[in-house]
C-alpha cells in the first residue's frame, strides 16, 4: 500500500504553522516566580496580571508560585543554572547571592531610559552600585501591647523609651500566672527573631550595626542593645524558653494572653484578631535609646522584586515591574496584602478602614524603612552565628561585650 | 545445532538476566546512583551548585568540616543520640513484647495493651515533635507534673537548656521509635517452639534463666538485625531534631543532618554541604556492609 499526501494537506500544514509561529512571535510571555500567590486572596495576583496583560498587549504573564522556602531554593538553583525566571520576587537577604551569581539585571539603565521616578519608590535595593530590588509591599514590625494586661500592671502610659520599656515589662511580668512582658523567639530552626526582635531596637534609634560596609557589632549600639535584652532576661520579664521559641509561638503567647508586649510583623494583626477577637491591643514604635530625637528606622520584611539578569525579555520584564510599582496598581495590591507600599504615593484602603492599621500606617510615613541585614552575604547565616553568641549570652556563659565581639569575628569572616 | 547457533544460544543465555533486570538497574542508576555521584562530585567542587564555573576544590572541603568544632560536637551528638535510642529501643521494645507474649495477662486488657503501645508508631516525625514541643514546654503538662509530685522544684526547660536538650530530644525519639522492635520481636517470641520452655520447666529453669537461655538466643537474629537498621536509621533523623530544637540551644542539638542543612540552605555552602553529606554516606555505608555480612553469615 503507497502513502500520498495530498498538496492541499501540505499547504493546510504550512498555513498552521505559519498562524502558530506568527502568534508566538507577537506575545512575550514572561515568567514571574515569587512566593505571593498563595499568601494573597485566591485569584487575585493572576488579576493583577490580566489586568497589565490587557494594558500591555502582546505580553503574557505566567506566574509560577510556591511557599516561601521552596521558591528560595528554586531561584537559588534557577540562578546558578542559567535558568531564572524572568521577573523574580525577591527577599532582600537573597540579594547578596544572586548578584554574586550575576543572576540579577541592574535596574538602573532601565529606569533612565524609561524617565522612571526614582523618587517614587520607598528604597531601591543596591549592591555594588547596581539597582537590583524594589521592595513591592513592606511588612513594618511595630511593637504590639495587650491593654488589659498593660491595665491590670498600672502601665498607664505606653513605653516610647528602653528605661520605660523594662519598667512595664517588669509589671506586667507574674511568672506564678504564666505572664511575661515580653517575648523573644531565637530558634536556631529561623534565626529571624534576631532581625526582628533584636536588631530591632538598633535600627529605632536611628543606630547601625554596620560601619563603612562591614559589621561593626562590637560598637556602642550593638553592645547596648545586647545589654538591654539582658537585663530585660536578668529581670525575668522575657517569658521562658528563648532558644527553641518560633515566631508562631511568640504570636500564640500573645494571643494567648501570656505576654504583654511582643515585637511582630503587622501582617500577622488580621490573624492575631481571628485567634483571639477578644483581645485589646494597641501599636506602638519600637522605644528609642533615652535622648534620641531623630527619625525612627522601622524594621521591616518586604516583597521583593527584580529582573533576571539572563532575562530574553528584559524590556518587557521592566514594564511588569514598572506597573507593580505604579501608584494604583501598587496601592491595589498592598491592600490585598495588608502591606505597606513600595511606591510612596500610594495608599492602601485599609489605612482608612481598620483603626490599628492607620496608627501603624503613621507609624510608617514618620519614619523610614530599616533592615541592615537586606543585601547581606548569607544573611540567614549570619544571624544563626549572632543568635548562637545571643543564646550565650543569656545562658549567663557570656558578658554582652564578649557576646558582640565573638560575633563580630565570625561576620567579619563572610565579608 | 551449528557453531554459530551454539553460541548465539549462548549469548541469549547470558544476556537475558541482564535484559529481565534493566527496568530495575535503571531506576536504581537514576534514583540513587546518579544523585549520589553527584553530590560526592560536588564536595570536590568550589561553589557548587552556585556558580556554573565551579572549579577543582580537591579535598578543601572536607579540611573545612574537619577543622570545624561544629562538626564534632554534630558528630558526637549523632552518636550519643543514635546509640541511646537503639539501646532504649530495644529494651522498651524487649519489655513491652514480652508482655504482649505473656498468657498471664488478660486476653482483652492485653488486645487493648497491644493498640497502645503501637501508637507512637502512628504518628508522623511532625506529629512527634509538636506533641513534646507542647508536653515538654515550660508551662507544659510534664513540669507540672513533676512539680507536683516534689520532684522538680522549679521549671525546667526541657528543649530550650543547654543541659537537658538533647536528652529531652533523644527521648521523644526512643518514644517514637521503640514499636518497631516490639512488633518485630513479639513476631519473634511467637515463633519460639514451646517445646523449649517445657523442656526448661521440666529441669526447674526460672524465669530469668529461661529469658537469658532460650528467649534472648532464639531472638538474636532479629535483635541484631532490627538494631543495625535502627542505628542507620536514626543516625539520619532530621525533622524530629529540626522541629523540636533547630539544633539549638547553642549548638546543643546539632547533629550530621541538622549541621549538613544548615551548610546548604542557610550558608549556602552546597560544596562543604556536600562534603558533609559524604561523611554521613560512609558512616551508614560502613554499618550497611556490617549488616550485609551479618546477613550473609547467617
Amino acid at each position: 500500500m503507497t502513502f500520498r499526501i495530498k498538496p492541499a494537506m501540505l499547504k493546510m500544514a504550512a498555513a498552521a504553522w505559519l498562524l502558530g509561529a506568527t502568534s508566538a512571535m507577537a506575545d512575550t510571555t514572561l515568567e514571574f516566580t515569587q512566593w505571593w500567590e498563595p499568601e494573597l486572596p485566591a485569584g487575585s495576583l493572576r488579576k493583577i496580571m490580566d489586568e497589565f496583560e490587557a494594558a500591555n498587549p502582546g505580553i503574557k504573564v505566567t506566574l509560577v508560585s510556591g511557599p516561601y522556602a521552596a521558591t528560595r531554593d528554586q531561584i537559588s538553583v534557577g540562578a546558578a543554572t542559567g535558568t531564572l525566571s524572568d521577573v523574580v520576587g525577591l527577599d532582600g537577604a537573597w540579594v547578596n547571592n544572586l548578584n554574586a551569581q550575576n543572576a540579577l539585571a541592574d535596574m538602573n539603565p532601565m529606569m533612565d531610559a524609561s524617565g522612571f521616578d526614582k523618587a517614587q519608590v520607598a528604597d531601591i535595593i543596591k549592591v555594588d552600585g547596581k539597582a537590583v530590588m524594589f521592595p513591592v509591599a513592606s511588612f513594618v514590625y511595630p511593637v504590639f501591647v495587650n491593654l488589659d494586661l498593660a491595665a491590670q500592671a498600672g502601665v498607664t502610659k505606653l513605653p516610647s523609651t528602653r528605661a520605660e520599656f523594662l519598667e512595664a515589662a517588669k509589671k506586667m511580668t507574674h511568672a506564678d500566672k504564666n505572664q511575661y512582658g515580653w517575648v523573644l523567639p531565637l530558634s536556631m530552626q529561623s534565626p529571624s527573631g534576631v532581625q526582628n526582635d533584636m536588631m530591632s531596637w538598633v535600627w529605632a534609634s536611628g543606630q547601625s550595626m554596620m560601619a563603612d560596609g562591614k559589621p561593626a557589632l562590637e560598637g556602642k549600639p550593638v553592645v547596648d542593645m545586647l545589654t538591654f535584652v539582658k537585663s530585660l532576661n536578668d529581670a525575668g520579664t522575657i517569658s521562658p524558653g528563648i532558644a527553641t521559641k518560633t515566631e508562631q509561638e511568640k504570636v500564640e503567647e500573645f494571643v494567648n494572653d501570656r505576654v504583654g508586649m511582643m515585637i511582630d510583623s503587622l501582617a500577622h494583626v488580621n490573624l492575631i484578631r481571628k485567634r483571639n477577637p477578644k483581645l485589646n491591643f494597641d501599636l506602638i514604635p519600637v522605644p528609642i535609646v533615652e535622648g534620641y530625637t531623630g527619625k525612627r528606622g522601622l524594621p521591616y520584611a518586604s516583597w521583593g522584586i527584580g529582573i533576571s539578569a539572563g532575562s530574553k525579555h528584559q524590556e518587557e520584564a521592566w514594564k511588569l515591574v514598572q506597573y507593580l510599582m505604579s501608584e494604583k496598581v501598587n496601592a491595589k495590591l498592598v491592600s490585598l496584602a495588608n502591606a505597606f507600599p513600595g511606591n510612596v504615593n500610594a495608599k492602601p484602603d485599609f489605612v482608612t478602614s481598620d483603626k490599628a492599621f492607620g496608627k501603624a500606617f503613621e507609624i510608617f510615613k514618620t519614619g523610614y524603612l530599616a533592615n541592615e541585614f537586606t543585601g547581606l552575604p548569607v544573611a540567614e547565616d549570619l544571624m544563626t552565628q549572632f543568635d548562637v553568641e545571643a543564646q550565650k549570652m543569656l545562658a549567663g556563659e557570656q558578658s554582652p561585650e564578649q557576646a558582640a565581639a565573638n560575633a563580630q569575628k565570625g561576620w567579619t569572616a563572610k565579608f | 545445532m551449528t557453531r554459530q547457533k551454539r553460541s548465539r544460544h549462548r549469548l541469549k543465555r547470558t544476556v537475558a538476566p541482564y535484559l529481565y533486570l534493566s527496568p530495575s538497574l535503571v531506576i536504581i542508576g537514576l534514583l540513587m546512583l546518579l544523585p549520589m555521584v553527584t553530590v560526592i562530585s560536588y564536595s570536590f567542587q568550589n561553589s557548587a551548585v552556585l556558580r556554573r564555573d565551579s572549579s577543582f576544590a580537591g579535598l578543601k572541603h572536607y579540611q573545612a568540616i574537619f577543622a570545624d568544632p561544629v562538626f564534632w560536637a554534630s558528630l558526637w551528638h549523632t552518636l550519643y543520640f543514635t546509640c541511646m535510642s537503639v539501646i532504649f529501643h530495644m529494651t522498651i521494645g524487649m519489655i513491652f513484647a514480652l508482655m504482649l507474649n505473656s498468657d498471664r495477662i488478660n486476653p482483652t486488657l492485653r488486645n487493648i495493651l497491644r493498640v497502645l503501645y503501637i501508637l507512637p508508631w502512628l504518628f508522623t516525625a511532625v506529629i512527634i515533635a509538636v506533641i513534646w514541643r507542647l508536653l515538654l514546654e515550660p508551662n507544659g503538662v510534664v513540669n507540672s507534673i513533676l512539680m507536683q509530685l516534689g520532684i522538680i522544684g522549679s521549671k525546667i526547660e526541657w528543649f530550650s537548656s543547654p543541659e537537658t536538650a538533647l536528652h529531652a530530644v533523644t527521648f521523644a525519639n526512643i518514644w517514637a521509635g521503640y514499636p518497631l522492635f516490639m512488633v518485630s520481636l513479639l513476631a519473634g517470641l511467637q515463633g519460639i517452639p514451646k517445646d523449649f520452655y517445657e523442656a526448661a520447666d521440666i529441669d526447674g529453669a526460672k524465669a530469668y534463666q529461661k529469658l537469658i537461655f532460650i528467649t534472648i538466643p532464639q531472638l538474636m537474629p532479629i535483635i541484631i538485625s532490627i538494631s543495625l537498621l535502627d542505628f542507620i536509621w536514626t543516625m539520619q533523623v532530621f525533622p524530629l531534631i529540626w522541629i523540636t530544637t533547630g539544633g539549638g540551644p547553642i549548638y546543643s542539638t546539632e547533629v550530621l543532618s541538622t549541621y549538613t542543612y544548615k551548610l546548604a540552605f542557610s550558608s549556602y555552602n552546597l560544596s562543604q554541604a556536600s562534603a558533609s553529606a559524604v561523611v554521613i554516606l560512609l558512616i551508614s555505608l560502613g554499618l550497611t556492609l556490617f549488616y550485609i555480612r551479618y546477613q550473609k553469615a547467617r
